[in-house]
């Protein structure tokens, strides 16, 4: 035997596998298949945390996912915080550290808050704190923080997150637990050939079969049959934690350390299932019971202790006493008589059972209409004080832990999640999910039956629903191995709590006492969802599934009423925490996004570009590996003097084509475009139905029938999404089609004073000069062999071009210009030069259409057509979008030309440099005037042309007085785009 | 999370698909500004039958017209305003 508590062979564990571990630096020895929990249970380790408010000493509680204290955190490699000890496998070399105590767990200089705990109250959060409030920041909130919290997260460099992958799974039906009604379930429609996903959190199946040794062969049986169904997969460690209806649901697969080596260090699958048809058969949680001390290190569920024994060969005390209301829990005191270790006290509320018959005939000490009234014990519990229900008569027993059980209620999130109502069941005192069959169906324990086969059959009898629904036919003989009957049982009685001194506590995770949530009750918060929030009681990870409803019958008792009328709060997901490293999965660092790369990508890259991320976008920056403005206003400037090439690619463009394509253009823009001329193009603005703008760009004509619409790079995808959408519903009889072309044509601006000869000398089979190819000209040429489309359009405000070629053309066509423009001194400019040019332009982009502005605070009245509807022309000319107050589009320049302007700094007057009159939106160096220059939006801007402000970075300490002047910087008649 | 039943695509998952918001009919040109804040601001939010719009993004970009259940989320028709 490894371990002074282990009492004999477990179920899991192999007895001549010793495993070593390090718990709080400290070595232990457990067996394989031992959870951290269980091998520190054998080797008398009681106290395992300190709870989150006041430090109280905490020891483990519960058998699985639900366990409330016993948190740890996995340290070294792959770390990871807020594990449960009771669901953590061990193994040899893992290192775990116990929570929330400093600077050691057996003593905590924190535990003081439990000398001061009368000022850490329910809603103290909302109370304590609010004044002063400086306080709060540099007082109370470090000190809290520092007091609770669990786990750390440890994010240093070299220590990613364990990975994690996502997985999607289809089955015709996915049942939930396999505990004997999941696999009575699952062997009824396994067999009748149905596609079925059995999924159990536990590391094996069988639940409630594998605490019951009458149950063991039946489970083998079964079990042995299910492996024979190919068509049935089992999962084990797999919890599904959410359900979001049409048969989708998400479960983590939690892999075991044999499992995590095989696949090279995955620690987690995420698992979307989609199921025809669902079946709960997730059985019910054990409640603890309110009471003076009853979360003294050794006070433990029933079930739990049960589970000890039978799974591990391990008990919790060598004298346990148990406090209870059911026949059920009686269990874990027979199971340890069988293995010699006698009850010192079972303390049952009723006067009277079946199952005290059963336990005072086997010699066990039984106190009938009793209740524990204290738990005693600083560490670890030493002695209870008995109280006989309605009397006087008090006893005291030595006991070194304390076997509670105040019943089961059915574990119900799932349905619940799914819109079940839940349902008070008085045999069991507890709600129980009623859920449509269209949505799922709940079996066994999980809808409130009691007893192993009760629950089996119940399995079965809801599977033959199921089968019904697929149109399945079920085989006549039944391939259910024969069942064990369950034992006749007395009736629980409600009970949820002893009143005494002394802290009982409804919520072990996050310290919540029953006199906090009659607190709460008597400062207003009665609903059961405001005592939630008010006490955080059943808000800690554990999701408050052993103490949610006792909370709820201690509120119900304070307001007088039943507790089926006050109810429970409603679970939502996840059922158990989700490590984000398991909801991003692969998607993480290059993955995380996708790239999309330009035609030219290579070509840039040898060509020395910096990339930036515009959207998805890799786009060039600058060619050059230095930063700083130098490299990027040479480049600006060889446009403004000489020429420029840039790689446009990015621009969203949709092909338009149909009868009615000129007539859904006027629909879309604000400006008219049917009366455009076919090898014409024109700007045009969009708006939302809102009003406010939703997108500029160029749209030209390529026939009487075909349009070309480009967007900006970052809209094209909310563009297209807004043109299908006008289309399908507002202009259904319309004849027009739209393709999304922003892949298959490659696009070069050639810009500048000489970029005419340059296009000359690159393209064959069009006149360039002014009178045939004017500006807003569009037409088609050749270069370099292949047809392309060229258009006489500026963004630069320089003498302009775009040339585009289907995008496999794209680097023949790039090579073809670069040698034309050659002996013009042409050279590639990234995006940080045409910004710097279209910002002197008075160009606006994705900063300026930001969601916020509308035609007229941009400028743009003249555009909107006066005749003919539009989308958001009604809105549009709402009183408060034509309002003079908004904020409106403006350039800036530094009054003092040294100084630089930024973006986002705040207009602000001098006299008032709290308020802000609007802000910076783009800001550059200038290629011609001296200094910097900037657009913005300001409060009444246009009239404030000419005036004065203060530009503000309070982020960066900068004050700039700057001057207020038009948006348009250079050539504000347009004369060079027409030369 | 839903799955809907797109004519051309089968049925795919919510994921795929863009909310467009309750399916109204557009305010007559001359409407006014209040027909037109009320198509663009004002909703029911009831608790019963929705007939909402989502266009297929991800798919075959059709705009499907569905009618939910805001309660139980059952969808039982889903159409289109026109042919491809």
């Amino acid at each position: 035997m490894i371990g002074p508590r282990r009492v004999g062979a477990g179920l899991l564990v192999d007895s001549r596998r010793p495993v070593r571990f390090r718990f709080d630096g400290r070595e232990v020895e457990g067996l394989a298949g031992d959870t951290v929990a269980s091998a520190l249970l054998a080797n008398g380790i009681r106290l395992v945390g300190r709870s989150f408010k006041y430090h109280r000493p905490r020891g483990v509680v519960t058998a699985g996912p639900e366990e409330p204290c016993a948190l740890v955190d996995v340290i070294g490699a792959a770390s990871e915080p807020n594990r449960p000890a009771t669901t953590l496998d061990i193994r040899a070399g893992l290192d775990v550290r116990s929570q929330n105590r400093w600077p050691s767990l057996r003593f905590d200089l924190q535990s003081s808050t439990r000398l001061i705990s009368r000022f850490l109250p329910a809603g103290f959060y909302y109370k304590t704190f609010m004044r002063p409030g400086w306080a709060w920041e540099r007082l109370f909130e470090p000190a809290i923080r520092r007091a609770a919290g669990l786990g750390r997260l440890r994010a240093e460099a070299g220590d990613p997150p364990a990975p994690a992958e996502t997985v999607h799974d289809h089955a015709d039906v996915l049942i939930v637990g396999a505990g004997v009604a999941g696999i009575a379930a699952a062997l009824r429609l396994g067999s009748a050939g149905a596609r079925v996903m059995l999924v159990e959190q536990d590391v094996t199946p069988g639940a409630g079969a594998l605490l019951d040794p009458r149950w063991q062969s039946w489970r083998d049986a079964a079990c042995s049959a299910l492996a024979r169904l190919t068509r049935v997969r089992f999962l084990a460690r797999t919890c599904v934690v959410g359900a979001y209806g049409h048969g989708v649901f998400a479960a983590l697969e939690t892999l075991s350390h044999d499992e995590r080596r095989r696949f090279g260090g995955l620690a987690q699958r995420l698992r979307v299932i989609r199921a025809q048809r669902v079946l709960f058969a997730t059985g019910a949680s054990e409640r603890l019971i309110a009471c003076p001390g009853n979360d003294t290190p050794g006070v433990m569920l029933a079930g739990a202790a049960l589970a000890y024994l039978r799974r591990y060969g391990v008990v919790a005390g060598s004298r346990p006493a148990l406090f209870v209301n059911s026949d059920e829990a009686y269990a874990p005191a027979f199971e340890l008589a069988a293995a010699g270790i006698g009850a010192v006290a079972i303390v049952d509320v009723r006067a009277e059972s079946l199952a005290a018959d059963r336990a005072r005939a086997a010699g066990l000490p039984v106190h009938a209409g009793a209740v524990i009234e204290r738990i005693e014990g600083g560490r670890g519990v030493r002695r209870i004080h008995i109280a006989k229900r309605g009397g006087s008569a008090r006893d005291t027993v030595d006991a070194d832990c304390v076997l509670l059980s105040g019943g089961h209620s059915p574990a119900a999130s799932l349905p619940l999640q799914l819109g079940a109502e839940p349902e008070w069941h008085a045999p069991l005192a507890a709600f129980v999910p009623r859920l449509e069959a269209s949505i799922g169906r709940v079996a066994g324990a999980a809808r409130g039956t009691s007893g192993l086969a009760s629950a089996a059959r119940d399995g079965a009898a809801t599977a033959a629903g199921i089968a019904a629904d697929l149109g399945i036919e079920l085989p006549a003989s039944a391939a259910m191995p024969e069942l064990p009957a369950d034992a006749e049982a007395t009736p629980l009685e409600a009970f949820w709590e002893v009143r005494g001194r002394g802290k009982s506590f409804v919520d072990l995770q996050n310290d919540v006492t029953a006199d906090d949530v009659r607190l709460a009750q008597r400062e207003g918060y009665e609903h059961a969802e405001h005592m939630k929030r008010y006490t955080t009681h059943g808000m800690a990870t554990d999701q408050g599934r052993i103490g949610g409803l006792v909370g709820s019958a201690v509120l119900a008792a304070a307001r007088g009423v039943d507790v089926a009328e006050v109810g429970m709060t409603r679970p939502r997901p996840y059922v158990q925490p989700v490590p984000f490293a398991a909801l991003a999965g692969v998607e993480v660092g290059a993955h995380f996004k996708p790239k999309r790369r330009l035609p030219l990508d290579e070509w840039h890259a040898a060509a020395g570009a910096t990339f930036v991320n515009a959207g998805l976008w890799l786009r060039p920056l600058v060619y050059s590996p230095h930063s700083g403005w130098e490299p990027v206003l040479e480049e600006a400037r060889r446009v403004r003097r000489a020429v420029g090439l840039t790689d446009v690619s990015s621009l969203g463009k949709i092909d338009v084509q149909g009868r009615d394509a000129a007539r859904f253009l006027d629909f879309i823009y604000a400006n008219r475009f049917s009366t455009l001329a076919v090898g014409r193009a024109g700007y045009g603005i969009m708006l939302r139905e809102d009003g406010m703008l939703l997108d500029d760009g160029t749209t030209s004509r390529l026939g009487p029938e075909h349009f070309l619409v480009t967007t900006t790079s970052a809209n094209s995808v909310a563009v297209l999404e807004h043109l299908e959408f006008q289309l399908q519903a507002n202009c259904a009889d319309f004849d027009v089609r739209l393709t999304d072309v922003t892949d298959q044509w490659a696009q070069f601006a050639i810009a500048g004073p000489h970029s005419r000869p340059v296009l000359a000398a690159g393209v064959r089979g069009i006149d360039l000069s002014n009178g045939a190819f004017p500006f807003m000209a569009a037409g088609t040429g050749s270069i370099a062999g292949r047809t392309a489309r060229i258009f006489r359009i500026s963004f630069s405000g320089e003498l302009a071009y775009e040339l585009a070629v289907p995008a496999v053309y794209a680097r023949d066509a790039w090579e073809a210009l670069l040698t034309a423009g050659r002996p013009f001194g042409m050279a590639p400019y990234g995006l940080d030069a045409l910004n710097t040019l279209r910002i002197e332009k008075g160009h606006v982009t994705a900063a300026e259409l930001n969601g916020n502005t509308g035609a007229f605070d941009l400028g743009y009245v003249r555009l909107l057509k006066a005749e003919g509807d539009f989308v958001g022309r009604t809105l549009s000319m709402r009183p408060a979008l034509r309002c003079e107050d908004r904020l409106q589009l403006v350039g800036v320049r530094p009054v003092d030309r040294t100084r630089r302007l930024r973006n986002g700094a705040h207009f602000v007057t001098a006299a008032a440099r709290g308020a802000s009159l609007g802000y910076i939106t783009s800001s550059t160096p200038s290629t011609e005037l001296e200094g910097w220059v900037g657009l913005g939006l300001l409060a009444r801007g246009r009239e404030r042309i000419g005036t004065r402000l203060v530009a503000t970075s309070p982020i960066h300490g900068d004050d700039v007085e700057i001057e207020i002047v038009g948006p348009h910087f250079l050539d504000p008649e347009n004369q060079r785009v027409r030369a | 999370m839903l799955r809907i039943s797109c004519p051309w695509c089968g049925e795919r998952d919510e994921a795929e698909f863009r909310y467009r918001g309750a399916s109204l009919a557009r305010p007559a040109a001359d409407a006014g500004i209040d027909a037109f804040n009320d198509y663009v601001y004002v909703r029911e939010n009831p608790r019963d039958w929705h007939t909402e719009w989502w266009l297929h993004v991800s798919g075959c970009r059709q705009l499907l017209r569905v009618e939910r259940h805001t309660l139980t989320h059952e969808i039982r028709s889903v159409t289109v305003t026109r042919q491809p």
